[in-house]
Formats: C-alpha cells, sequence, structure tokens
C-alpha cells in the first residue's frame, strides 16, 4: 500500500464515476456517477494525509466531502423527482432546454 | 458766343430727354419744346456764324481741350470743342435745316399717335449731329457718329409697324455698321501707331512720322469707310434709297442735308492725314457712286428714290471733289446741296401729302394746283442742275474744275476720267431732274381722282420750303466761302508711298517739318487766330493745323478751285504754271458743265414735255438696260444673296453646330454620368451590400454552426469539460 | 505492510474498482446501485487501512445508510420497476471511453511518476482530533456546511411538495361543499 497505489485506484474510480457520467441516461444513474467520482477525491485526500504525516486537513476535507456529497444527492434527487413528476421521465436527453 | 458753343448740342439733348420721358402729357405733345431748343441752337449757331465772319480768317481756329478720360497713367482721353470755319458753316447748315425741319413736321406729322416721340428723336438727332460737328478728337466723333446712326434707324423705322420700314430701319443701320468697322479699324490704326486720338494731336503724330507710309494710306482709307457707310457710297449705298421708308422730314434732315452729309465732314477734317493714293481711293468711289446712282435715278418712279439716288449721285460729287484735292469745292457742295435737297424732299413731302401717293406716273399737272410747291421746287431743281445763278451751279462748278485740274495736272492720263464721268453724270442729274419736275407738275394728270383732292401745303409746311429755295441762289455763298474754306496742309509723309504723279505729287505734297520757309507766315497766321483758351501744349506752327496754301516752299497746293487764288507766291515758276493750268480748267470746267446741264434739261423737256421722242419706245428699246437701271444694278439681291443668305447660312451651321456637337458633348456627359451612377450603383448593391450581407451570413452561418455545440445534454457538456481538462493535463505534462 | 494487510488492501482495492466499473457498465439501474454500494464498502475499507476511521464510518453510515438508500428511493419513485432499466445511449461510449481512458493514463502517470515526499504512515484514532479540529481551527467551515445543510433541506424538501395551487384549489373545493 504505497501512494501513488492509492492514487491509482482513486484515478481509476474517478475515470470510472466521469464515464458513468458521460454515458448514463437515467439521471439517477449520473448521480451515482457523481458520487463515484466524489469518493474518489476523498480518497486522494485520505491516502495524502496518511501518508504526509498525518495531516489532518485531508480528513477533514473528506468529511466536508462527505456531508455537501449528502446535501447535493438530497437536493438533486428532489429535483429528479420534481422533474420526474413534470415531465414524466428523468431521462437526461429530456432535459435539453438549454439547446440552442 | 463762341465760348458757349457747348450749349448748342445739349438743348436738344434735354428736349429729347424730356419728350422721351413726359412727352405725351404737355400741351401740344411737346413739339414746341423741341423746335424751341433748336431755333436758340440756330439762333447761337447765327451768332459763332458771325463773329467768325466778322474775323474773316482763314486760319480761325477755336479749341478747347480738357481730360476726360483717364486710364491710370497708360492713356488719357480728351474731349472738347473745335471751331473753325468749315465747323461754323456746319452748325449753320444743321441747325437751320434741323429747324426748318421740325417746323415741317408739325404739319407734316399732325395727327401721328407717336406725335411726341417723333420730336424727341428729331432732338436726339440733331444732338448727335451737332456732337459730331464740334467734336475735336477721332474719339468723340466716332461716337457721335454711332449716335447719328443710332437716331437715323430710330427716325428711318419709326412707323415701325410697317415691316418695310423697320426692315429699312435695320438695313440703313446694319450697312451704316460695315463702314463702321473699317472707321474703327482706321482709328484702332491711328491709336496704335500715335497714341492719341485728338486731331491736332494726331497730325503732330503724323507729321513726326509715328504713321506714315502704307500704314498711313489703310488708316486713311479705313476711316474714308466710315464715309462709305455714312455718306451711302458704293458699295453701302444700298441702305438710302430704302431709307425713304421714313417720314419725308426725316428724308430731308436725315439723308438730304445733315447724316449723309457727315461722312463728307469727316473726310475734310482729317483732310491732312490722306496720302495721294487714299485720295485716290476716296476719287475713284466718289466718281463709282456718282454715275451708278444717277444711273438708277434714271429709271426710278417714286418721287422719293428719285430724289434719294439723287442724294447718292451728289455725295459721289462732294466725295470725288474732295478725293481730287478740291477741298474747298467738295464742302461747298456739300452746303449749297444741303439747302436745296431739304427743299427737294421737304418739296416731295408737301406733294405726297397732298396727292397720298409716291409714284410720279399717278402725277401731273401739278403746278396749278401747288404753286408755292412747284416754284420752290422748280428753284431748287435748277439749284442741282447747275444752273447759274443757283447755288448749285457754284459749288459743283468748282468741283468739276478741280476734277480738270486735277486730270490735267496728272501725268496719268487714266485719272482725266474723273473729269468726264463727273461732267456726263452732271448732264445725267440735269435730265433725270427735270423728268421728275415734268412728270410731276406739268402736262396732264394722269390720275384725276388723286389730281382733284391735291391742294397746296399749309404754312408750316410750305414756309420752310420758301426759305430752303431762296437759300439756294449762288450770291449766298460766292463772296465768303472760297477764302474762309481753304484746303489744309497735308502731313502725310510721302516716304515709301508710290507717287503716281510728278504734278500731283507738287498738288499733295508734305512739307514734314512745318514749313520752315514760312513761319513769318505761319505765326502770322497763328497771331491772327482768334482763340480763345485754348489749353493745348505747344502747338507753335504745327502742321495740319488749318494753314492754308500760302505758297509753300516747293511744290504748292494751290487751293484747288478757288476762284480767289490767294496768297504771295513765294517762288518757283511750278507755282505759276499751276495756277495758270487751274485757271484754263476752272473756265474749262464751267463752260463745258453749263452747255451740258443746258443739254439735259433740253433733252428732258424734248422727251417729257414736247413729246418729239416718245420715253416708252426709248425704254423698251433698250429694255433689259432699263430693267438693269429699275432694278437698281441689282446691288440688293447681290447683297442677299452673298452676305445675308451667308450670315444665315453660317448662322445655321454654328447652329447645327451647337445643338448636335456642343449639346451632343453635353448630352454625352449626362449619359456618362448616368452610366457612371448606374455602375455604382451596381457596385453598392452587389459590393457593399454584399459585403455587408455576406459578414451577416457569415455571422449567421457560423453562428448556426456553432448552436450546435449546445446540444442541451449534460453528458456532452461533460464530455467537453473532460476533454478539455484532459487538453491542459497533456500539454502541461509534457 | 505486508502479508494480510496488503491482501486486505487489495481486496478491498478490487472490490472498489471492480464494483465502479460495474456501476458504470450495468444496464439495470438497480444493479448498478448496488454495485455501488460495494463500491463505497471498499472505500470505506480503505479508509480503514490509511487509518481514517472515523471517516469509514462516517462513510458507511452516510453514504451507504443514507445516500445510497436515497438514490434506490429515487430509483423506485423514478422508474417503472417493470421495465427499471435505462439502456446507455450507445453513441456516446466509445468517445466517453476513450476520454476516460486516456484521462486514467494520464492521472496514473503523474500519480506513479511524481516523487512524492512520502513518509511512514502512523496508525492513530483520528475522531478525537477530527473533533478537536472541527471545533476549533475549521469552526467556519463547519458551521457553513451546517447552514448549507439547513439549505439543502429546505430546498429538497420544498422541491419535493406536490403543487400549492392543486392542493388550494382541492382545500378550496372542499371548502364550498
Amino acid at each position: 500500500m504505497t501512494l501513488d497505489k492509492l492514487l491509482v485506484i482513486a484515478a481509476a474510480l474517478f475515470c470510472c464515476g466521469l464515464y458513468t457520467v458521460m454515458t448514463r441516461r437515467n439521471a439517477v444513474a449520473v448521480l451515482m456517477g457523481v458520487e463515484l467520482i466524489l469518493n474518489a477525491t476523498n480518497i486522494n485526500f485520505v491516502a495524502f494525509s496518511f501518508f504526509l504525516n498525518r495531516v489532518m486537513g485531508g480528513q477533514i476535507f473528506a468529511v466536508f466531502v462527505i456531508v455537501l456529497a449528502a446535501a447535493e444527492a438530497a437536493v438533486a434527487l428532489a429535483i429528479f423527482l420534481r422533474m420526474f413528476s413534470t415531465t414524466g421521465t428523468v431521462e437526461v436527453d429530456a432535459a435539453d432546454q438549454l439547446k440552442g | 458766343m463762341i465760348r458757349y458753343a457747348y450749349i448748342i448740342p445739349f438743348l436738344p439733348l434735354l428736349s429729347f430727354f424730356i419728350n422721351i420721358a413726359v412727352g405725351k402729357r404737355l400741351p401740344r405733345k411737346g413739339d414746341w419744346l423741341c423746335l424751341g431748343t433748336i431755333a436758340i441752337g440756330l439762333a447761337m449757331s447765327i451768332g459763332i456764324f458771325y463773329e467768325v465772319f466778322r474775323a474773316y480768317d482763314p486760319n480761325f481756329r477755336y479749341h478747347v481741350v480738357f481730360p476726360w478720360l483717364t486710364i491710370g497713367d497708360r492713356a488719357v482721353f480728351n474731349t472738347g470743342i473745335l471751331i473753325d470755319n468749315v465747323t461754323a458753316v456746319m452748325l449753320l447748315v444743321v441747325t437751320i435745316v434741323s429747324t426748318l425741319v421740325h417746323l415741317f413736321s408739325i404739319g407734316y406729322m399732325h395727327g401721328d399717335p407717336r406725335y411726341s416721340r417723333y420730336f424727341a428723336y428729331l432732338s436726339i438727332f440733331s444732338f448727335s449731329m451737332l456732337g459730331l460737328v464740334l467734336a475735336e478728337s477721332f474719339l468723340f466723333i466716332y461716337i457721335f457718329w454711332e449716335l447719328v446712326g443710332l437716331s437715323s434707324y430710330l427716325l428711318i423705322g419709326f412707323w415701325f409697324e410697317k415691316k418695310s420700314a423697320s426692315d429699312a430701319g435695320k438695313k440703313a443701320f446694319i450697312v451704316n455698321r460695315v463702314g463702321d468697322f473699317g472707321f474703327l479699324i482706321g482709328i484702332l490704326i491711328i491709336y496704335a501707331t500715335c497714341g492719341v486720338l485728338g486731331y491736332d494731336q494726331v497730325f503732330l503724330a503724323i507729321g513726326e512720322g509715328k504713321l506714315s507710309g502704307t500704314l498711313l494710306t489703310l488708316a486713311g482709307i479705313g476711316v474714308f469707310c466710315g464715309a462709305i457707310g455714312k455718306s451711302a457710297q458704293f458699295p453701302l449705298h444700298v441702305w438710302l434709297p430704302d431709307a425713304m421708308e421714313g417720314p419725308t422730314p426725316v428724308s430731308a434732315l436725315i439723308h438730304a442735308a445733315t447724316m449723309v452729309a457727315a461722312g463728307v465732314y469727316l473726310v475734310g477734317r482729317v483732310y491732312p492725314m490722306f496720302t495721294p493714293d487714299a485720295f485716290l481711293f476716296i476719287a475713284y468711289f466718289g466718281l463709282i457712286t456718282l454715275f451708278i446712282t444717277a444711273s438708277i435715278a434714271l429709271a426710278q418712279n417714286d418721287i422719293k428714290k428719285v430724289l434719294a439716288y439723287s442724294t447718292c449721285s451728289q455725295l459721289g460729287y462732294m466725295i470725288m471733289g474732295l478725293g481730287v484735292g478740291g477741298y474747298t469745292a467738295g464742302l461747298a457742295h456739300l452746303t449749297t446741296h444741303a439747302a436745296f435737297k431739304a427743299c427737294l424732299f421737304l418739296g416731295s413731302g408737301s406733294v405726297i401729302h397732298a396727292v397720298h401717293s409716291q409714284d410720279i406716273q399717278e402725277m401731273g399737272g401739278l403746278r396749278k394746283k401747288m404753286p408755292i410747291t412747284f416754284a420752290t421746287f422748280l428753284i431748287a431743281t435748277l439749284a442741282i442742275s447747275g444752273v447759274p445763278g443757283f447755288s448749285g451751279f457754284y459749288s459743283k462748278d468748282m468741283i468739276l474744275g478741280a476734277a480738270l485740274e486735277f486730270g490735267m495736272k496728272s501725268a496719268n492720263p487714266l485719272h482725266m476720267i474723273f473729269f468726264i464721268g463727273a461732267l456726263f453724270t452732271a448732264g445725267l442729274t440735269a435730265f433725270y431732274m427735270f423728268r421728275l419736275v415734268i412728270l410731276t407738275f406739268f402736262g396732264a394728270p394722269k390720275d384725276h381722282h388723286k389730281f382733284d383732292h391735291a391742294h397746296e401745303s399749309p404754312p408750316s409746311m410750305w414756309v420752310p420750303l420758301v426759305i430752303l429755295a431762296g437759300l439756294s441762289f449762288s450770291f449766298w455763298y460766292s463772296g465768303w466761302f472760297g477764302t474762309l474754306v481753304q484746303k489744309p496742309k497735308s502731313v502725310a509723309n510721302l516716304a515709301g508711298i508710290s507717287a503716281p504723279a510728278k504734278v500731283a505729287t507738287m498738288e499733295h505734297a508734305a512739307v514734314m517739318a512745318p514749313a520752315h520757309a514760312e513761319p513769318s507766315a505761319a505765326a502770322h497766321g497763328e497771331a491772327a487766330t482768334h482763340r480763345e483758351s485754348t489749353r493745348d501744349a505747344s502747338r507753335g506752327s504745327a502742321p495740319g493745323k488749318g494753314e492754308h496754301g500760302q505758297a509753300p516752299p516747293h511744290g504748292t497746293s494751290a487751293p484747288a478751285g478757288t476762284p480767289h487764288s490767294t496768297g504771295p507766291a513765294a517762288h518757283g515758276e511750278s507755282n505759276d504754271e499751276a495756277s495758270h493750268i487751274a485757271h484754263t480748267a476752272h473756265s474749262y470746267a464751267m463752260y463745258s458743265s453749263v452747255a451740258v446741264g443746258t443739254l439735259g434739261i433740253f433733252l428732258a423737256f424734248v422727251v417729257y414735255s414736247f413729246g418729239w421722242i416718245n420715253p416708252d419706245r426709248v425704254m423698251n428699246a433698250v429694255k433689259p438696260l432699263h430693267t438693269f437701271l429699275q432694278n437698281k444694278w441689282y446691288f440688293d439681291e447681290l447683297y442677299e444673296a452673298t452676305v445675308v443668305d451667308g450670315s444665315k447660312a453660317l448662322s445655321r451651321g454654328l447652329a447645327w453646330f451647337d445643338n448636335n456637337v456642343v449639346d451632343g458633348l453635353v448630352n454625352l456627359s449626362a449619359q456618362l454620368g448616368v452610366f457612371a451612377s448606374f455602375l455604382v450603383g451596381k457596385f453598392d448593391d452587389y459590393v457593399v451590400d454584399g459585403a455587408v450581407n455576406g459578414l451577416a451570413s457569415a455571422t449567421t452561418g457560423s453562428g448556426s454552426l456553432l448552436r450546435r455545440l449546445q446540444t442541451g445534454k449534460l453528458y456532452h457538456y461533460v464530455f467537453v469539460l473532460a476533454g478539455g481538462a484532459l487538453i491542459i493535463f497533456l500539454i502541461k505534462a509534457f | 505492510m505486508s502479508g494480510p494487510a496488503d491482501f486486505i488492501f487489495y481486496a478491498a482495492a478490487a472490490m472498489t474498482v471492480g464494483a465502479a466499473i460495474l456501476v458504470a457498465i450495468l444496464p439495470n439501474i438497480l444493479y448498478a446501485a448496488v454495485a455501488l454500494l460495494f463500491s463505497f464498502a471498499g472505500v470505506a475499507g480503505l479508509y480503514v487501512l490509511l487509518s481514517a476511521d472515523f471517516l469509514a464510518a462516517t462513510q458507511i453510515l452516510v453514504y451507504v445508510g443514507g445516500i445510497l438508500v436515497l438514490l434506490l428511493f429515487a430509483v423506485f419513485l423514478s422508474n417503472r420497476i417493470s421495465d427499471g432499466k435505462t439502456t446507455n445511449p450507445t453513441h456516446f461510449r466509445l468517445p466517453a471511453a476513450a476520454i476516460c481512458l486516456v484521462l486514467f493514463g494520464v492521472l496514473s502517470y503523474a500519480a506513479v511518476s511524481t516523487p512524492y515526499a512520502v513518509k511512514k504512515g502512523v496508525y492513530l484514532p483520528t475522531t478525537a482530533d477530527i473533533g478537536e479540529l472541527l471545533m476549533t481551527r475549521y469552526l467556519l467551515p463547519f458551521e457553513v456546511a451546517s447552514v448549507l445543510l439547513l439549505a439543502a433541506l429546505i430546498g429538497a424538501a420544498l422541491l419535493s411538495r406536490p403543487d400549492r395551487a392543486a392542493s388550494v384549489k382541492g382545500e378550496m373545493e372542499e371548502g364550498k361543499r
């Protein structure tokens, strides 16, 4: 368990999350991808905190990230539900009102 | 009185302005005003003549001059008055005839709708003519020359509703203008070479040699051209017969007595500057004129036309007389002719007024109906025919004598033609004048209707006739005229011009410097000159000053034709010979002229009164000749075909040029402008608008192209985001 | 570390990454959610291995117990279970995969090739330290985070309410009756 391995794991997680965001059609699935990305960054923070002589800032940051992820998930899902009740679907393709 | 001479022309000028402005509102329409002003002028002229006569000096000279127009320091033009013996006589002639014509017109023009304007025109004419006579420089004589032309135009075309009258006015003015062109050229030559325009100044300059040789001859001929025009000499005589369209008093005033005499007066005034060649030119023109016009008069049936051609002929006599050296003769004939021709014209006016016709073929036997007119007419006709005792004899005889003397003294035998032609034409003159008298006043009336209506004219018309007829006797002139009016010394430089004859050279010999041999005579002449304030500079013994042939040292100019040869013969046999020739010529001329005149009168009676020769048969026998004469030698037709049609063709050509070429160019440039603006418009539409529209469409095109980036799909945005970040990573990494 | 520690490490890592991959790939969203659960669990395991004990607990509690449940609720509420699958859009998989692979490559290259000043890690409890830091040094973020949570709470609640106009209208009709 070296730092670089952890960083690689985090990178892999990040890329998976990115792929999920880009590829999935369901909005909830996109949210899952976002959670993956956040987890990847958390791993990065904690890894660095552990290997750099226990700098607690990394873990604190990770705590806040978790908090924010929770809040964000809540709001996002509320939005999705709203969207479902108005349009009847949660597909991201349906949310293209910004289309030029 | 002579001091106030300048008032004489200005009084008629004043009455002109008044009559033009308010004439219609004056009582009697202002005729008394014009008559009054000219009568005052007459009185003053009589006064001046009296003073001049009292002085009885051949060299009398009154000259006032002062600067009038200064152009910087380059030129000064003077104005002033010159009065010598000739001027005094002319003043008298002009004012007498003008006053009598004014008087005559009161009766003749009675009831004319433009009565006041007529008198105004008479006044402006009087002003112009008097100014012309008093002028002391070429500039001013030219000014008044033109004014006289204008006045004659106004008067000839007075009844302008008649097309023939207005045409005649135009013709007179235009033909005069042709002559005036030559006059102007002459004046310009003089000014260009001498730089001055006053008579005295010019003669002095010529004497100094500033103008000499051929150029001097040309200047003289140029000046003479003015006389050709004004005095109706060949070839510009065509306007005078047409000018008979004007009222008869106008014909009397202008075309008998005064205006046409202006040409003769001009020649006399500038006499010293003519070279022998110029004199010859003048003489020939006079000769040709007097013969042609007399021949035309033979075949005319209009009373005024006969008189008109007779005037031309007599003017030819005067001009020829001046040309052959008979200065006194020419001017004498001018004076006497004024009287009897005016009388003839006014008499014809009286006849026309009575018979209401101008055609002598409708007249006849009027002597019983109009005795006064007949008597005065007859007296005047005797005068013009050269019957001894009458004024015409005195002057015409002088001319013939001068012509004969010239011919005899000339080395060229051809120069006898002057005498021969003049003599023959004197016979013709007598013939056609008496033809006129006989057909009008004698015999049986040809138109009884007109004859019955004929009556004698009112006093306002026959009083002038009587006065003029009374002046037609030779005793009025014979005593003093020859003495007072003497030939001035010529200043023409002979160097460089061909002298046709030895004796002729002697006759007109120029003395370059003022005659050295006669300083005494000259000085004497000066002292005796009754002169008042002249502001001329040193005029010492300048030549051309009216010094008269007081026997110059070599080559004499014995006063040709003067019955009283004066002057001490200084020296030289040539002098005696010359005067002997003169005397012989003179007596021979006198006899022959009387003979010829009598023959002419007799022939007239033979043909028209006694009926021994039938005029109609003669006419038919020479029908072509008669037609030729009756149609005035076809001069008018010739001029019409050449000059008039030529001018019209030229103007048509120029009009064509203007319409097609000039307008074409203008239209072309306009078309080019339209075309250019069309091109610019197209440019604007396609290029400029194209650029603008292209820009807009490029913008919208690129916009619509770029908008496709905005798919609205989040995953696309994420992709781009990730891609961008990746690129940055890659760049940073490598 | 070696031995069992490494094995656990690799196992946790494998579970994390494997589950993540499954989340990305599985068409059925319910399956994906379950895979996410396992991914979270793996991450929690890694935390433990990194001496972040409090964080591991928090991860399980919040992520798995809270967020994931929320996700599942959302899945159930927003899909007809009968055809509860969402197919991936076929024509975007390749570019996305390309980007992700390249990004992975770059990131791992950066991770591997950078000489970090690594020190030997010590295992110590962290809860007390975190608690203390939250009250002292990171107090402001803490408070802000609580405000944010409040806002999220309100917002989520507001967003999920049914239309007020419809309920008012219903009440009015009831009132009239």
